[in-house]
């Protein structure tokens, strides 16, 4: 009775709502590791945009899908992690 | 033009063999030529499911390995018109045939049936690949549970990379019970997350028991919800446009009136 009065009130979460959600989240992961392609395609972008603005070492370039905490502080979302060691920075774009 | 389709699914005991035994007798029911191979080496199951264990002589790998022929290995389903049952070897394992030996001998069954079915076994190694290697067509089956639909989308995606487009997704064992009170995702739900096209929906039901019990397929039983389902997935396969059961109603008139009249539920 409890459980349903909270479920009235939208506070507690139903099970196949936290299912979904935990889908979502592995299936992103997932995706993202079955195609090694994915992930060096988007490289290659990012470096072609940013290579307009900066000198950047691409060799050490280190692109990461990972997971971190949400706004709300305790749901778990997946990211989109780069590390992109600069050379020297463009003046043209001044 | 026949067609070879592939039931498959990466995670076990979702419903594959049931579904390949539910489609094959219900293409046959329809006047097709239809066999069934099963591709499980080692594990073989399509066989009891059909009810046909005591009739095998030769299996699939004595006919990829040239000890008989096709025709030799094939079982008659005396029940069904032109249905034809290649079972697979159970004292061998999944490296004893090879794809190119697969798509040889899918090539060769096209010439005699309508539809080839092909059983896959769980998992994404040889005998996934093996079971793939010839199909033109794909049913992805799934239940609505998140282990099941995870497998699901690395399998829909390892489809695609294997050029088997428009993979179709078979969603086995609803309870529309649960889906009412949120605690199983629903068609709409899975879809969502899969984003691929629903060729069925199977509810669960405990005639699907009964009938693997006595090794005869659901399709058959006119009074079988999930019988019911698998002819409607057979005409869609087809090419009929037949709309989704409406499991609802189903479930609550049909009960609710057996019940007022002081008949079981089931």
């Amino acid at each position: 009775m409890l459980l349903d009065l909270a479920k009235l009130f939208g506070r507690s979460k139903t099970s196949k709502d936290v299912a979904k959600e935990r889908l979502k989240l592995v299936l992103i992961h997932d995706r993202a590791n079955v195609s090694p392609q994915f992930l060096e395609m988007v490289k290659g972008e990012i470096i072609k945009v940013i290579q307009n603005y900066m000198e950047i070492d691409e060799g050490a370039l280190d692109l990461q899908i990972t997971r971190t905490k949400g706004d709300d502080g305790d749901s778990v979302v997946p990211a989109l992690v780069a590390n992109i060691p600069i050379r020297n920075v463009k003046n043209s774009g001044k | 033009m026949s067609e070879v389709i592939v039931i498959t699914s990466g995670k076990g005991g979702v419903g594959k063999t049931t579904t390949t035994a539910n489609i094959g007798a219900g293409l046959a029911l329809k006047g097709k030529k239809v066999v069934l191979v099963d591709t499980d080496i080692g594990l073989r199951n399509l066989d009891v499911v059909m009810g046909l264990e005591n009739r095998i002589v030769y299996d699939l790998v004595d006919v990829v390995e040239g000890t008989c022929r096709v025709k030799q290995a094939l079982i008659k389903d005396k029940r069904y018109d032109g249905l034809y049952l290649l079972p697979a070897a159970q004292t061998r394992d999944k490296s004893a045939v090879n794809p190119e030996q697969m798509i040889k001998l899918c090539d060769e069954l096209r010439a005699e049936f309508d539809y080839i079915i092909v059983d896959c076994p769980a998992g994404i190694e040889q005998g996934f690949k093996n079971a793939i290697a010839g199909a033109n067509r794909a049913i992805v089956v799934t239940t609505p549970e998140v282990s099941a639909v995870r497998d699901a989308d690395r399998i829909i995606g390892l489809l695609e990379a294997n050029e088997i487009r428009n993979p179709k997704l078979l969603i086995n064992r609803v309870r529309v019970d649960m889906v009412k009170r949120g605690d199983m995702m629903s068609i709409d739900d899975i879809v969502d997350i899969l984003a691929i096209d629903v060729i069925g929906v199977v509810p669960d039901d405990e005639k699907i028991v009964v009938s693997t019990n006595r090794g005869e397929p659901a399709v058959n039983d006119s009074k079988s919800l999930a019988g019911e389902a698998y002819r409607n997935i057979t005409r869609r396969i087809m090419g009929e446009e037949v709309p989704l059961l409406n499991l609802e109603t189903d479930e609550g008139f049909v009960v609710r009136l057996k019940k007022l009249l002081g008949l079981k539920a089931n």
